[in-house]
């Protein structure tokens, strides 16, 4: 349990600096036009396929004493998962709430403008149009990093009582053929990936309602 | 209308209460990061001692189990402050490059050829570790070999290179995984392997479908050794501490608790420090 509650802690540390970096970028960068806009959206794009394995190594490279940020000490830390988790959830939340923002009516933003709106003030009512886009690549984003094994393995070292989660203990358990404790993990994972699904959800709709 | 960027603050503040739910240890214990290899913490070893260290010197051990081959460049990468691992040769060239400070003899057990019980190619009273991979090779009989540069895998290559054979071809499987995915792979396949017998009494003691074939034979000697990492060349190493880690792994006191630690009644590391020696000469 306590390797469930730490892989929930990972994530969510991770996801909610995602989304303070993801949101706002992705609406940014759906009201913004500037030259080169293009590059970077696919670039963003390709973000979201990053290997994770690929972001570990990098990280990894990245925070080992021989590396460039080898003074924080953070190779094999929790730190250094959350690092990872952001890495590969930044895009997906970039990338999804652009698309969504994107998606609502541009003859809105217009009307908005039209009834003396602060940009500030249509920013927002366009984000709350895109919300069910927006909550939904919070999900996707939490089930990929919640799920995901390589990139943890690799900077966090799997090591018990401390970087050890949910995904890298069932590596662990089925290299030793603990067969019934691996799969009695991958129930719990499935249970919290339902569950925070289950949430979302649940918070979309009574968002609609309100609406 | 609702406002949507509430419900975000709402999920970003509730992630940050979480975060800032992690208990404080009261006195925060220093760290020590031992690189070491599956077979000592597969086999249950390390829980069993560990703890006795980390309560004598107040001290958190995290102990990464890779292969000998990524141990020790964990170690040569500054990342370890320790490595304790079965590798001779290897062990010495870390040394010799300045890697880590000495390395102690630490405890030795054996690898074993193990395979299907029926032995199709043949090996069992094989006069030699040797001997038996030839018959192996010549039979094609499916072999799985770890492949990813660990202390196992590093034995089985100087193995067949005494041999004089150059395995290669169908029957040579290179599964890139840990002994305890290979046991399993070649239990699954009915294939041979080398296994060190602490994983494999391990895994047996649960069921696995493997028999030992060939044992006994001196060139399957396996000893282990420690190396504090050398602090010189990575100046955050935890040095003193890894350097008490060394005394009190080779403590005739810590001697006697891997001498005792047994899986199923059968006793898996035999203790190999200078003080036991010493004590039981």
């Amino acid at each position: 349990m306590e390797i469930a509650g730490r892989a929930l802690h990972v994530t969510s540390i991770a996801l909610a600096i995602s989304t303070v970096i993801g949101v706002p970028l992705g609406t940014w960068l759906a009201l913004t036009r500037f030259p080169g806009r293009r590059i970077v959206t696919a670039l963003i794009y390709t973000g979201m396929g990053l290997p994770p394995v690929v972001v570990g190594l990098a990280v990894y490279l990245l925070l080992s004493r021989s590396g460039p940020l080898g003074e924080w000490s953070w190779l094999f830390t929790v730190q250094a998962m959350v690092l990872a988790q952001v890495i590969i959830a930044v895009p997906l939340v970039i990338g999804v709430t652009m698309s969504s923002v994107l998606a609502v009516d541009p003859s809105l933003r217009l009307q908005l403008r039209g009834l003396g709106a602060s940009s500030w003030q249509a920013t927002q009512a366009l984000l709350g149009e895109a919300r069910f886009g927006v909550i939904l690549g919070l999900v996707a984003g939490f089930g990929s990093i919640i799920s995901e094994v390589g990139a943890v393995m690799l900077v966090g070292g799997n090591i018990d009582g401390r970087t050890r989660v949910l995904t890298t203990a069932i590596v662990l358990e089925t290299r030793k053929g603990n067969f019934d404790l691996a799969v009695a993990l991958g129930i719990i994972l499935l249970a919290i990936s339902f569950a925070t699904n289950l949430v979302m959800v649940l918070g979309q709709g009574r968002l609609a309602e309100v609406k | 209308m609702k406002n949507p960027l509430r419900l975000l603050a709402v999920l970003v503040i509730a992630a940050l209460l979480l975060a800032a739910c992690v208990p404080a240890a009261p006195t925060e214990p220093e760290r020590l990061i031992l690189a070491t290899t599956t077979s000592t913490d597969d086999s249950g070893l390390l829980d069993a001692i560990l703890p006795v260290f980390e309560e004598a010197y107040n001290a958190q051990v995290d102990v990464v189990a890779v292969g000998t081959g990524q141990a020790l460049e964990i170690g040569a990468a500054g990342d370890a402050d320790v490595v304790l691992v079965h590798a001779r040769a290897r062990e010495d060239q870390f040394v010799a490059e300045g890697n880590g400070t000495a390395r102690y003899d630490v405890m030795y057990n054996d690898f074993v050829i193990v395979g299907p019980a029926d032995d199709p190619a043949g090996i069992t009273g094989a006069g030699s570790a040797v001997e038996a991979l030839t018959l192996l090779a010549d039979a094609q009989a499916p072999f799985i070999s770890r492949g990813d540069d660990s202390g196992t895998h590093t034995k089985e290559l100087s193995l067949w290179e005494k041999a004089g054979i150059t395995p290669e071809g169908d029957w040579y499987i290179s599964s890139g995984q840990g002994m305890g995915e290979t046991l399993t792979m070649a239990a699954e396949q009915q294939a041979y392997t080398l296994s060190d017998r602490a994983t494999y009494a391990v895994r047996q003691a649960e069921g696995l479908d493997l028999t030992i074939l060939v044992e006994g034979d001196e060139a399957l000697f396996n000893p282990y050794g420690v190396i504090p990492v050398n602090p010189e060349k990575h100046p955050g190493i935890n040095a003193d501490l890894a350097q008490k880690f060394v005394e009190w792994i080779t403590s005739l006191e810590t001697q006697e608790l891997i001498a005792g630690y047994e899986v199923n009644g059968q006793q898996l590391f035999v203790p190999d420090s200078e003080a036991w020696r010493a004590a039981h000469p």
